[in-house]
């Protein structure tokens, strides 16, 4: 299989960047080194190339009808501008992705999904609006006419200002607008994956690298450091954001995942609300638990969860936090386990490593 | 990349200094630099019997996880107690404050197989 390439690949391999398959694309997994890139987003700023993302658009008079009906949030809390993390289930009430809804207008929105899910997603979409009435909104894929940038981190708004004339003061968490930097047109959207201040910018895939050198240029005096999907991985996980094939999957519902408060059970019908309700109603048998190692050790995606003798679930990410120099993982465990006192381990290889039940954000 | 002429090396990336029949054993400087940070290490205990050839230790980098080989068969007397509790050593100094563990040799002819410097870069240009 041939690996897709974002606009920025060369610009990649040039910046001497180990280069790593993911979701079918070529994509940096560091540069520097994952834990010095890490600790440049917590303290100043990082720029990733997320250009992998997708983004399909639906638009039309049935389009918030649609989404309503195909998303897990309430997509009629959204304004002009705004955006909302949400996810796509199946009927059975599994993830199909999480994503971000991006309102242009009452008939106008764009989804950004995760990469490997983008053809799936639109598959599904597209499926769903057959087998429904909701035919008065178009579907159309539009991930290979952008390009991705994040500048996440601290000093990311202070970087961002030397290249636009956009008053990214007024611009709030979550919230969008379209404008001009360094010349080039782009979405401008303050959102990210890592839990720190910063913009993810839409613009067009041949402004791509344009962009990125921009942002360096004005950025590297201010810390900016070119950040791969690494150090992505660790600073979600820090702050306990779900990644499709993780915490959530097909197998896996939202409630299950902590994502009851983008799962609005109450906003009437949608894909997967029936399977949530008798599921929640029955009680979940399972739960995500942010724990953190007592002990040396790195836990990792699959290592058993054991409670005594008996295995009581298994970690869907973890990692050694950076920040924390400190073991840290979700697991998804048995529903009655998440939050009861009763001592929880993980098993590494032959050992057992104690880990406490921790809150979110780990850092 | 730095590969001292006074060292042996192994096809799994170890090196190893000998002193008579007791060697000192640790990571290459291309073996750190393939795993990235390393954020974890585990090595055996003093007075262990090693088997060449299998695994003595693991070695964790933030994204992945390796197991460290015996070179040769013997018994472990003395392991690196820092590594523990600095692990980052091996990246920033794997051929001195990065060494592993030392071995007392069961049979000193198992180390005439080790590559030489030269040997071990023709190696790593083939993998």
């Amino acid at each position: 299989m041939i690996m897709k390439k974002t606009p920025l690949n060369q610009l990649h391999r040039d910046l001497g960047a180990r280069m790593v398959e993911f979701g079918g694309w070529d994509m940096p997994v560091q540069y520097a080194g994952v834990i010095a890139e890490h600790l440049a987003v917590r303290s100043a700023a990082g720029l990733f190339d997320v250009s992998h993302m997708g983004e399909i658009e639906v638009s039309g008079a049935q389009a918030f009808d649609f989404l309503q009906y195909v998303t897990t949030n309430d997509v009629s809390k959204l304004v002009d501008g705004q955006v909302q993390y949400t996810a796509l289930c199946y009927e059975s009430g599994g993830v199909v992705d999480d994503l971000t809804l991006y309102r242009f207008a009452a008939d106008r929105y764009l989804l950004c999904v995760n990469a490997a899910n983008s053809d799936k997603d639109f598959a599904w979409l597209q499926e769903l609006q057959g087998k429904s009435s909701l035919k008065d909104c178009e579907l159309i894929n539009r991930s290979p006419e952008y390009a991705q940038l994040a500048l996440q981190g601290p000093r990311a708004a202070e970087i961002l200002a030397q290249l636009t004339a956009v008053d990214l003061g007024a611009l709030k968490y979550y919230h969008f607008i379209e404008g001009n930097v360094g010349g080039m047109e782009m979405i401008i959207s303050r959102t990210g994956y890592t839990g720190e201040d910063g913009f993810e910018l839409y613009c067009k895939t041949g402004d791509g690298a344009p962009l990125w050198q921009e942002l360096m240029r004005v950025g590297e005096p201010l810390g900016l450091v070119p950040v791969g999907l690494g150090a992505r991985d660790t600073l979600r996980l820090e702050k306990g954001y779900a990644l499709y094939g993780h915490e959530i999957t097909a197998e896996i519902m939202p409630l299950e995942a902590r994502l009851g408060w983008i799962t609005k059970l109450q906003k009437g019908d949608f894909v997967g609300s029936d399977a949530m309700l008798t599921a929640k109603e029955a009680g979940l048998k399972r739960q995500l638990v942010p724990l953190k190692l007592t002990d040396s050790g790195v836990p990792r995606d699959g290592y058993p969860v054991y409670c005594g003798e008996k295995e009581v679930g298994y970690v869907t990410s973890g990692t050694m936090s950076p920040s924390l120099r400190q073991g840290i993982a979700l697991a998804l465990v048995d529903a009655d386990l998440a939050t009861a006192d009763a001592p929880l381990e993980i098993a590494i290889r032959k050992r057992r490593v104690a880990a406490e039940r921790s809150s979110l954000p780990f850092v | 990349m730095d590969f001292p002429e006074e060292l042996k090396y192994t096809e799994e990336h170890e090196w190893v200094m000998i002193e008579d029949d007791v060697i000192t054993v640790g990571i290459t400087d291309f073996a750190q630099d393939q795993l990235g940070d390393v954020v974890f290490v585990e090595l055996p205990e003093e007075g262990d019997e090693l088997e060449a050839g299998k695994s003595f230790g693991v070695v964790e980098s933030v994204k992945a996880v390796s197991d460290v080989y015996a070179p040769v068969s013997g018994e472990v007397v003395e392991v690196n107690d820092e590594l523990p509790d600095e692990p980052e050593l091996l990246n920033n100094s794997p051929y001195e404050d990065g060494w592993m563990i030392r071995i007392k040799v069961a049979d000193t002819s198992d180390l005439d197989g080790l590559m030489d410097a030269e040997a071990y870069q023709e190696f790593i240009e083939k993998e």
